[in-house]
């Protein structure tokens, strides 16, 4: 095939009859609040790994809810579980143990 | 006294100020186009936030119905003109008169045929929220037209609200609380139902309504922020939906078994004309125009005529018994100085 130097961009649609959405039920099931975001980013913005690096609470969780499961378990990484966000959650997520339970998927789920 | 009041529209706010005014010592006839008292709120199964049985509210503001007030059903007003102190009434050749009228006509539930693009009318798991009233008043639970029951279900928010396409700019209030109550009541009716919410913003401004958004979520509901942009038909009658999900910037698609309108309110059709005969013109968005948004809500700029209830804008039962006392106390005070 004749190289043009360029190709069409993999087109991002989530489709969430095909979504994985076992991490996203098994840390509901360990952590009920996980449930309880509506996504006001207050996590995202107190967060000081977020001041040095791209990295969003709110984003991580959103992308547990679309299946991103190895998308969720490295940025979970970035997190130095200092506990901020779970001080500013307005809906009293436990922001911390979530990163945790993550982390903790990361052997269960073998990605 | 012995002096008349009529009061067009025998819904909520139109039985409660009858039952108002009664007890105030005024002759009450209630003007109802439909057969039957209750507006709206006699079609719907269960309220928010707390699932109380509709019958429950409609039968307490029955109860009073007894002769004064009375009550005319099947009986639309079509015209009301000023003569002199009174007011006449028009009911298809019959006339009436009345010291002070209260307007309470309520609203419309938009048509969704008009977002010719959610299907409705087209497909037949397209359904709207009062068509699924209709359904938990039935079977306690919703049905697909094969008679199977849905396993996974959209409801889609602001269906004639908030949309200039349909020349329907302002937002409806109750919606939002109402898909979420029938969101629990359908994980409550039909176990391991998914159930999603394409919604834009969640204004859940009443008393227990942001505890019925978090328990919601804690039943499993799925909340999309996104407007649908448009349905479709897939196989044997399933539906595959498209929004943006706007917290990832990333485009969604999903097949679901059934999707359900959250349709709006629009003005009562015949209001406007209604009013044009004592000189009062509809809002911007169509309703009844009030005196003052701030201290008198019930009250009209047509001396002797005023209103209650959603014919002013979306309303909730609450706001409606509400400002149906308010408008009895200001028809009192008008006529005791009359």
């Amino acid at each position: 095939m004749v190289n043009f130097g360029f190709a069409p961009l993999e087109i991002k649609i989530h489709d969430l009859d095909k979504s994985n959405l076992q991490l996203s039920s098994w840390i509901a099931e360990r952590d009920e609040t996980f449930t309880q975001c509506i996504a006001c980013g207050c996590c995202t913005a107190t967060c000081t790994a977020g001041k040095f690096t791209k990295f969003s609470f709110r984003e991580l969780c959103h992308s547990i809810r679309r299946g991103e499961i190895a998308k969720a378990i490295a940025e979970s990484e970035k997190c130095m579980l200092c506990g901020k966000c779970t001080l500013v959650c307005p809906r009293n997520v436990n922001t911390r143990n979530i990163v945790k339970l993550i982390r903790k998927a990361n052997q269960k789920f073998k990605v | 006294m012995g002096k008349d009041v009529a009061i067009i529209g025998g819904g909520v706010a139109g039985l409660e100020a009858a039952n108002q005014l009664a007890t105030l010592g005024y002759n009450v006839t209630v003007f109802e186009r439909n057969a039957q008292p209750g507006g709206h709120a006699a079609k719907w199964d269960r309220l928010f936030p707390n699932q109380r049985h509709s019958h429950e509210v409609i039968d307490s503001l029955k109860s009073h119905l007894n002769g004064n007030p009375a009550i005319m059903l099947s009986t639309a007003i079509s015209t009301i003109s000023r003569n002199g102190q009174k007011f006449k009434l028009d009911a298809k050749g019959r006339a009436f008169e009345a010291d002070a009228i209260l307007i309470a006509t309520g609203f419309e539930l938009f048509p969704a045929e008009r977002k010719e693009e959610y299907g409705y009318g087209i497909y037949e798991n397209v359904i709207t929220s009062a068509e699924l009233e209709e359904m938990f008043a039935k079977n306690g639970k919703p049905t697909m037209k094969s008679g199977e029951t849905p396993k996974k279900i959209a409801f889609i928010h602001c269906v004639g609200s908030r949309d200039e396409k349909v020349n329907k700019p302002y937002c409806s209030k109750v919606c939002c609380v109402t898909a979420v109550k029938q969101a629990i009541e359908v994980k409550d009716s039909i176990p391991n139902a998914e159930v999603f919410n394409l919604y834009m913003d969640l204004r859940m401004f009443g008393p227990g309504y942001e505890d019925l958004y978090k328990e919601a979520q804690q039943k499993g509901v799925t909340f999309i922020r996104g407007r649908l942009s448009e349905a479709s038909e897939l196989d044997e009658g399933r539906l595959l939906i498209k929004t943006e999900d706007t917290l990832s910037s990333c485009p969604l698609k999903m097949s679901v078994d059934m999707v359900v309108l959250m349709v709006g309110m629009s003005p009562a059709i015949g209001t406007s004309e209604l009013i044009a005969g004592l000189g009062l013109h509809p809002n911007k968005d169509g309703f009844v125009d009030i005196a003052d948004q701030h201290l008198y809500p019930t009250n009209t700029t047509a001396e002797g005529v005023f209103v209650a209830g959603a014919c002013v804008g979306p309303n909730n039962i609450t706001d409606s018994v509400n400002a149906a006392r308010s408008a009895a106390i200001e028809i009192h005070q008008y006529l005791s100085k009359k």
